[in-house]
């Protein structure tokens, strides 16, 4: 057994890949963080007060995870999808009647959407009760702020592609409250729109902002977001010399 | 004998055309007390395992609930879009049924655009107000002037929101009220332990946002549970849930 682990990890080919020895010292547990991009993001040891999971129930990261999974089954549903009338209704039709797992791919990405809406506000409520905008995360908490507003367009804007009467409606209500801004309402309930009314232009809009659009700016947001957070020394914590005072 | 250290703002980082032969160290110590920066014993561990195991737990925990949820529910389908056939009642996505509730007793401009307005913009500046970074329990000093100043505020904003709205606003009263007595409790007894003596060291900020969080909570909930056709009353358990 231990032949073959060093058969497969000690030749030329995995070493350029993974590029070191296997995880057994603390030297080559560091070389982990190091040299793994997805995981560099970590500094190479933890306080272990911080890796609890009732300081933070790891709501920031399963909000991620959540978006990761929207992601992949997001994709997959593009494959079956087009953004017209009445295709649109027709392809959820499909989705539930021919697509292998169709229905499963479709149950995952909405209810994954409404997790993730719910993960987002409270990863937000629990940063708020430990105190954790203060400096020097000010604006990490802002950047906080508009992915939290950037989530709920995502979901929006998905509510509204099955075409189907609960998605028109909803999106009917929404748009509607868009139209009470002064001055400017009207103009933007066009542009969100297309079109004075939700039709096929709007279905399009939507489309594009939810798959293209908001994806790509959570994306950015998401990193700036976690790499400030790396940046200003890991999650916050209260300073060890005062336990428990933690207002 | 050392040369003398150059001006820290005239500093270039240079290495030499040989880095191994002089080696060149840089380190910037930024002016915020980075918590990096105040040395500490506490105990730390490896971050592999310890918590990329954790992570990688929580992410596959995270998943077979979702899987586990998605094979029994199945996501709703209706009829195909009919413009001409409105919905009685219509109801925005839920986390928007809070606003939407809020329409029910404040006309749009006021319930869809400055209140959220409002709520946004002091989400935003929450950091940048010293009485949200020194978060000082409410009662430090004066307890009778601490409770007069509470409940002149509470009885204001309870007219405000009993008389202006198109209906009483109890959404928005009940937690102000539950808010109020909850410190008045916490400032008049004794007890020096356990959850008084907890409620009593919470700041200004902590019950503002508790009042918030605790409306949204009311407006949302009433908004998916509670209302049914024409945005009338309901009870979910006898009436069943309108979506």
């Amino acid at each position: 057994m231990a032949a073959l682990a060093k058969w497969l990890t000690d030749n030329r080919v995995y070493r350029s890949i993974i590029r070191h020895g296997f995880p057994d010292s603390n030297r080559n547990r560091s070389l982990v963080i190091f040299t793994n991009f997805f995981l560099h993001i970590h500094p190479v040891k933890a306080r272990l007060r911080a890796i609890r999971f009732t300081r933070t129930f790891f709501l920031g990261g399963l909000s991620a995870a959540c978006f990761f999974l929207l992601v992949a089954t997001g994709v997959l549903l593009m494959f079956y999808y087009r953004p017209a009338v009445p295709h649109a209704y027709n392809d959820m039709k499909d989705l539930g009647f021919v697509v292998s797992s169709g229905v499963f791919l479709r149950n995952l990405h909405r209810w994954s959407a409404h997790t993730m809406v719910a993960l987002v506000f409270l990863h937000m409520v629990v940063t708020f009760f430990r105190g954790a905008y203060r400096p020097p995360r000010e604006f990490n908490w802002v950047l906080g702020v508009f992915l939290f507003v950037a989530t709920i367009l995502l979901s929006y804007t998905g509510y509204l592609l099955p075409w189907d009467q609960l998605a028109y409606w909803a999106v009917t209500v929404g748009t509607n409250m868009a139209q009470a801004v002064p001055v400017m309402g009207e103009k933007m309930r066009f542009l969100l729109l297309g079109g004075h009314g939700i039709n096929e232009n709007a279905l399009v809009r939507f489309y594009v902002l939810h798959c293209v659009v908001l994806p790509l700016a959570m994306v950015l947001g998401i990193s700036i977001h976690v790499w400030r957070v790396r940046k200003d020394g890991g999650i916050y914590l209260p300073p060890p010399a005062n336990k428990g005072d933690e207002r | 004998m050392t040369p003398p250290l150059p001006d820290p703002q005239q500093f270039t980082p240079v290495a030499g055309s040989d880095a191994r032969a002089t080696p060149v160290r840089l380190l910037v110590v930024q002016g915020e007390a980075r918590p990096a920066v105040d040395a500490s014993d506490e105990p730390m561990v490896m971050t592999f395992p310890h918590l990329v195991l954790r992570e990688a737990i929580a992410f596959v925990a995270l998943s077979i609930v979702l899987i586990t949820i998605s094979l029994i529910f199945n996501a709703p389908l209706e009829e195909i879009a009919n413009p001409s056939r409105t919905p009685n009642p219509a109801k925005a996505p839920w986390y928007f049924l809070g606003l939407q509730e809020l329409l029910h007793y404040y006309p749009p401009l006021i319930s869809g655009v400055v209140l959220p307005g409002i709520l946004m913009v002091a989400l935003i500046v929450i950091p940048y107000f010293d009485i949200n970074l020194e978060r000082a329990p409410l009662a430090k000093s004066d307890r009778r002037r601490t409770l007069t100043f509470l409940w002149t505020a509470a009885v204001v904003l309870t007219a405000i929101f009993y008389f202006t709205g198109a209906q009483p606003v109890w959404p928005l009263i009940g937690p102000l009220l539950l808010v109020a007595v909850a410190i008045t409790v916490a400032l008049l007894l004794r007890s020096s332990g356990g959850v008084v003596s907890w409620l009593r060291s919470r700041s200004a900020p902590f019950w503002i946002f508790a009042w918030f969080l605790l409306s949204a909570v009311a407006l949302t909930v009433i908004g998916i549970f509670f209302r049914g056709p024409g945005w009338s009353f309901v009870i979910p358990w006898r009436d069943g849930i309108y979506y």
